[in-house]
């Protein structure tokens, strides 16, 4: 089973961007070697042949178009972004979703002013995700909701491996134990923390799962080496 | 799931005096105890009978799910949502399929969404049943498992005939349903819920007025609803504390916003209310299968969904109001076949947080309560 493809090899979302703009990837993967084949042979009848293939071409397009991010402008970007300047990396909303990308240093600033401010007053979530080609690998995401405004946006901040971002159990105390998986799958530290432990994998566990370099197979061969004496157990 | 500090705590001996002369106990409740439902182990800090802290050690049930998902396709993983929170799995089917819809911008036929309309509410009535059997066990009412088991029982019957499992169901497919509702469906459906309503009566007869059951739950474990909202606690818990919210109403989902029904909440936040509020769910989902039902339109059941699903780079968070709680989907897509991320937000995981909170000062005996009425399933605690 090919499960461990994607561990390494498969570019990050972020990094990809130029391809991904393009559209459907495998439109022009699929042209290419087409184009070329149909003139080398002389004979008159496989020169009808190149008829099919520009036909086949125009399918990619056929699909609905992919919904692009929209800059996301209100009265509180506006305001955020004339305080944080240019600590506001990007305000975008994506299939109707506003999200804001901030500088790690004024996070917590932003995350305490949307509490107290915007009465943004339920962390719904607390998540990481891991971009190894990135220089700043991990990117950590808040997921906010008001009842007041019944709004949901978040905040994401980009930070290196090793790093520490300012935790948020003062602002909303359910950031304790979700601040805590985060630690336990990504190794991503919060600084403040009252009692930053594993929480669902065993205390003597080493490494962090959900990290992209962390495979699968990998962790089960070396499972088997160790405690059965085999070298894989596929 | 690593081990306590608790232990270090523990007093240490001060000349002349033994570990007896000692007042605080560290207790272990779990994880192989019946009342904690599944695999939770909650380490008691104790005064004699009153609890002084609570620190629960989970993770036994933990099966990477997230990591799983990153090695399946979109519609490989879909299977596995149903064994987190396993007595509701149609709801995590529901939750996941609807992520991965708004990813791929998938319009489902409106059929489609009746059908998972009817099965989700039947899913929550299941789940409800699982509760209020289990809870009023475990604080010393046997009769009610009985009687809810057995209504639940023509619920799964009803899953079984629609998609031929009773538990983890995998009733959905990304872009509607596989099966059209079966011969007779709508027939069965109603009939369960007319004989449903009565029942409820019975549960409530049972329990409501009973005055054991209010010793055991009037005033146990309350929870402010200030505290709710910090603690991010959703579903019957936080409506229990009197917050008037379900996201069925505030962000309708799936065509709930075509059915009438209403959101009951509680006063005073303790485990009662949070009985009354889940009583009082049942029936409004009653409600909800019986406008679906009259209302099922004609048509597909499927969206045209390409066979290999490649949804555009970003993404997404959905979620729904599963009969835990806020159920949310955090996908994000590279533009592959397989999610590069999927993070699930699962409400038993932030329920359970709770418990410090709501038994500290409280008795031994009221832990048992709180568990009960928070409604866990370990499943999705651990994921």
């Amino acid at each position: 089973m090919p499960d461990e493809t994607k561990d390494s090899q498969s570019p990050a979302p972020g990094q990809e961007s130029p391809k991904a703009a393009s559209g459907a990837g495998s439109s022009p993967a699929e042209s290419t070697p087409a184009a070329p084949a149909a003139p080398v042979p002389a004979a008159p009848p496989v020169a009808a042949k190149p008829a099919p293939a520009p036909a086949a071409a125009p399918k990619p397009p056929a699909r609905p178009a992919a919904p692009t991010p929209q800059p996301w402008e209100c009265e509180l970007t506006a305001q955020l972004k004339q305080t944080y300047g240019s600590g506001i990396r990007e305000a975008v909303t994506y299939v109707g979703q506003p999200y804001l990308v901030v500088d790690k240093s004024i996070a917590h600033d932003i995350l305490r002013f949307m509490r107290d401010d915007e009465k943004f007053d339920y962390l719904v979530d607390l998540t990481c995700v891991h971009y190894p080609a990135r220089e700043e690998q991990f990117e950590v995401v808040w997921i906010l909701y008001s009842f007041s405004q019944n709004i949901r946006i978040r905040v994401k901040t980009c930070i290196k491996d090793g790093e520490d971002v300012q935790s948020v159990c003062s602002l909303w105390t359910t950031a304790n134990w979700l601040e805590r998986e985060a630690y336990d799958m990504f190794g991503v530290k919060f600084a403040g923390h009252p009692d930053l432990r594993r929480i669902l994998l065993p205390e003597d566990w080493s490494g962090f799962p959900l990290r992209k370099d962390h495979g699968i197979l990998q962790q089960d061969t070396e499972w088997v080496h160790k405690n059965l004496g085999i070298e894989s157990a596929q | 799931m690593s081990n306590s500090n608790f232990y270090d705590d523990a007093p240490v001996e001060a000349p002349g005096k033994t570990f007896l002369d000692s007042t605080e106990m560290v207790l272990n409740m779990g994880p192989q105890h019946p009342s904690t439902h599944g695999v939770l182990r909650v380490i008691l800090k104790l005064d004699g009978e009153k609890v002084l802290g609570t620190e629960c050690v989970i993770g036994y049930l933990h099966r990477g799910v997230e990591k799983i998902a990153e090695n399946r396709t979109y519609a490989q993983f879909n299977p596995y949502v149903d064994r987190m929170d396993y007595v509701a799995a149609v709801s995590n089917g529901l939750g996941y399929c609807g992520a991965v819809e708004k990813l791929i911008s998938a319009e489902v036929p409106k059929r489609a969404e009746y059908l998972r309309v009817i099965l989700t509410e039947l899913n929550r009535l299941a789940s409800h049943q699982v509760w209020l059997g289990t809870h009023a066990l475990d604080i010393g009412a046997i009769t009610p498992l009985f009687y809810t088991f057995r209504e639940r029982e023509e619920i799964l019957k009803i899953f079984e005939k629609y998609c031929g499992a009773r538990l983890t169901t995998h009733a959905f497919r990304i872009g509607g349903c596989q099966y059209d509702a079966y011969e007779g469906f709508d027939r069965e459906v109603l009939a369960f819920c007319d004989a449903q309503d009565p029942r409820l009566d019975e549960y409530e007869e049972l329990l409501t007025t009973n005055r054991i059951w209010l010793e055991r739950t009037k005033g146990v474990g309350i929870l402010s609803a200030e505290d709710a909202i910090a603690l991010g606690v959703t579903g019957p818990v936080l409506r229990g504390s009197g917050v008037r919210w379900d996201l069925r109403k505030a962000q309708p989902y799936c065509s709930y916003k075509d059915f009438d029904f209403e959101i009951p909440i509680g006063l005073s936040g303790d485990t009662f209310d949070r009985y009354v509020v889940r009583i009082q769910e049942m029936r409004q989902s009653l409600r909800i299968i019986r406008q679906a039902v009259a209302g099922l339109p004609e048509g597909p059941i499927m969206a045209k969904v390409p066979k290999v699903l490649k949804p555009p780079v970003g993404e997404i968070y959905h979620s729904i109001e599963a009969p835990k709680g806020e159920l949310g989907y955090f996908i994000v897509s590279d533009g592959s076949t397989q999610p590069y991320r999927v993070r699930v937000r699962p409400p038993s995981f932030v329920n359970l947080q709770a418990l410090d909170i709501m038994v500290r000062g409280r008795l031994v005996a009221d832990v048992v309560a709180v568990i009960g009425t928070l409604d866990i399933v370990l499943g999705e605690v651990d994921r």
